[in-house]
């Protein structure tokens, strides 16, 4: 499938919309119609953020996979959106934990993040966001130039696996929902492997040298 | 990797022009329609704040002075958010899949160490002397609520069974029903859900066997037809839906002990000063306020009638 300029654009207008649902939706519950969280709103929001967290990061990752295999090169377009709202997302959630959850007791806080190995992963994984998304803009991929851009957002290898360690020492007893999130970050991750050594394997039959990846900023 | 050029475009894939000049208007409804969908899958009717379930009431039920006089928390909540693992690990679980557990008839096995054993039918337990018990209930998860529950002292069911000496610990076990709980598929708990106490702590006033809630028999999800309620203890030291009563000579291994010990102890009073590995004990979120500003206090505000149980204890290590 190909798409035109025009009509990438107008997608992405789509996706931009799609992405601010969850945080309407809870939005105008909280200002206007609380019970629909039900017995515990803040929980209920800081759950909805980790997870819409959690997904767009996984959503970037499929990214570049899905454009491999399906030919769609006009995907690429759309990497740096998701990530971005992935940032955005965790910062929600966050905010959550440090407003509803302690009430802005800042020492309170730094206690946790010290002491609670399920805290330290899940603000390590956002701190390793900061950078990636400060550098997501046409004039940061330039003056870094690609390479070096390139090498600093692999990070996101690092935050993935971090955010689903983060939900899996969170849940009580029930692990089945971050294992879920665990096998799907394992493909996205196993599959840029399994290319590598396959790219490689074609390089040394070949015996030449592959050309250097050309980083794609967005167009 | 080679960068392809692309072909000539081919017609088809050419966005039709009547759509191109409408895209900022399809754009608009298509994001209103998202918007407008979400909303609607939210909103459920709400029930008044004291509307009950409308099930069976409880008559001639005597008020307490071991009430708190703080205001109750909405049935709604205490009935659509709590933890019974056995119909699934959600708050949410219990209100939708506890429907399927049959409560009548029901019989509670009273045995172990004592002169008279004997299984007890739900309707014998409702003969007891019945009180309303207004007790702050805070869960390990650092939430709280307060409920009015319907009971009776659990020692006025010991004295029919007359416990021996030998009796220096109750367990109660939660009934195990594969067929009626969707939960215990999952292997998260060792089942049936057994939790224990010291026998001077099943003894004491302030520890009732719940029949009731609101003025009404308990719904299933709060654990009909009889439950354990220890109000200066955690949550889930209380069972649920309880068919089985040992009193034993050895401390009891519970439950959660088994699943997690270093996280859940056997006494697990609520306790500020000691933080599950998790996340902090010192401060809870009252059910449904949005912000955790109440500070826990040391057994959930019942230190007067229970600090002595644990005279000469260490609370941090006999968690």
């Amino acid at each position: 499938m190909r798409l035109t300029a025009q009509a990438t654009s107008v997608l992405k207008a789509i996706v931009f919309v799609a992405a601010l649902v969850p945080v309407t939706r809870l939005a105008v519950a909280v200002a206007f119609y609380p019970e629909w969280l039900g017995a515990n709103p803040a929980e209920f929001i800081t759950r909805s953020t980790g997870d819409w967290t959690l997904r767009f990061l996984l959503i970037t990752l499929a990214v570049t996979p899905l454009r491999k295999m399906l030919g769609w090169h006009w995907l690429a377009g759309f990497r740096r959106m998701l990530g971005l709202y992935a940032f955005f997302y965790g910062l929600l959630h966050l905010s959550s934990y440090v407003s509803f959850d302690h009430v802005f007791d800042l020492a309170e806080i730094l206690k946790d993040i010290v002491k609670r190995p399920f805290i330290t992963v899940g603000f390590l994984s956002l701190v390793l966001m900061l950078p990636l998304a400060i550098t997501s803009t046409d004039r940061m991929v330039r003056r870094l130039g690609a390479k070096r851009w390139l090498a600093l957002h692999r990070v996101v290898y690092v935050i993935a696996p971090l955010g689903v360690l983060h939900f899996w020492w969170m849940v009580k007893a029930d692990v089945t929902e971050p294992a879920i999130y665990a096998v799907i970050v394992a493909c996205l991750l196993g599959y840029r492997v399994v290319a590598k050594v396959g790219e490689s394997r074609r390089r040394t039959a070949r015996g030449g040298r592959a050309p250097l990846p050309q980083p794609r900023p967005n167009a | 990797m080679l960068i392809k050029r692309p072909d000539d475009l081919k017609p088809s894939e050419i966005t039709p022009r009547a759509f191109y000049e409408r895209r900022r208007e399809l754009m608009k409804v298509a994001a209103a329609g998202s918007i407008l969908g979400a909303v609607g899958a939210l909103a459920r009717p709400v029930r008044a704040q004291n509307e009950t379930l409308g099930l069976e009431k409880l008559p001639n039920v005597a008020k307490s002075r071991l009430s708190t006089t703080e205001p109750p928390t909405a049935y709604r909540h205490v009935t659509t958010y709590n933890n019974f693992y056995e119909f699934g690990t959600e708050k949410t679980d219990p209100m939708q899949y506890a429907k399927r557990l049959k409560v009548k008839p029901w019989t509670v096995a009273v045995e172990g160490e004592v002169a008279k054993p004997r299984t007890f039918g739900i309707e014998d337990l409702l003969k007891l002397p019945l009180e309303e018990r207004v007790y702050r209930l805070r869960c390990v998860e650092a939430w709280s609520m307060v409920i009015p529950w319907m009971g009776f002292e659990f020692n006025a069911l010991a004295k029919l069974v007359e416990p021996t000496s030998k009796a220096k610990f109750v367990e109660f076990v939660t009934a195990y029903r594969p067929e009626e709980m969707p939960g215990v598929r999952l292997p998260v708990l060792n089942w049936p859900y057994l939790e224990g106490l010291r026998i001077d702590e099943a003894m004491h006033p302030l520890t009732i066997m719940a029949v009731g809630l609101y003025g009404e028999v308990l719904p299933n999800q709060n654990g009909a037809p009889v439950r354990l309620v220890v109000p200066w203890k955690y949550g889930f030291k209380s069972g649920k839906s309880i068919v089985r009563i040992r009193f034993v000579e050895k401390q009891p291994k519970t439950a959660w002990e088994k699943a997690a010990p270093n996280e859940y102890g056997f006494y697990s009073n609520v306790n500020p000063g000691v933080d599950h590995p998790r996340w902090t004990q010192r401060r809870e979120r009252r059910i449904p306020e949005l912000f955790a500003r109440r500070e826990t206090v040391l057994f959930n505000g019942y230190g007067d009638q229970v600090a002595g149980l644990y005279a000469g204890m260490d609370l941090k290590k006999l968690y």
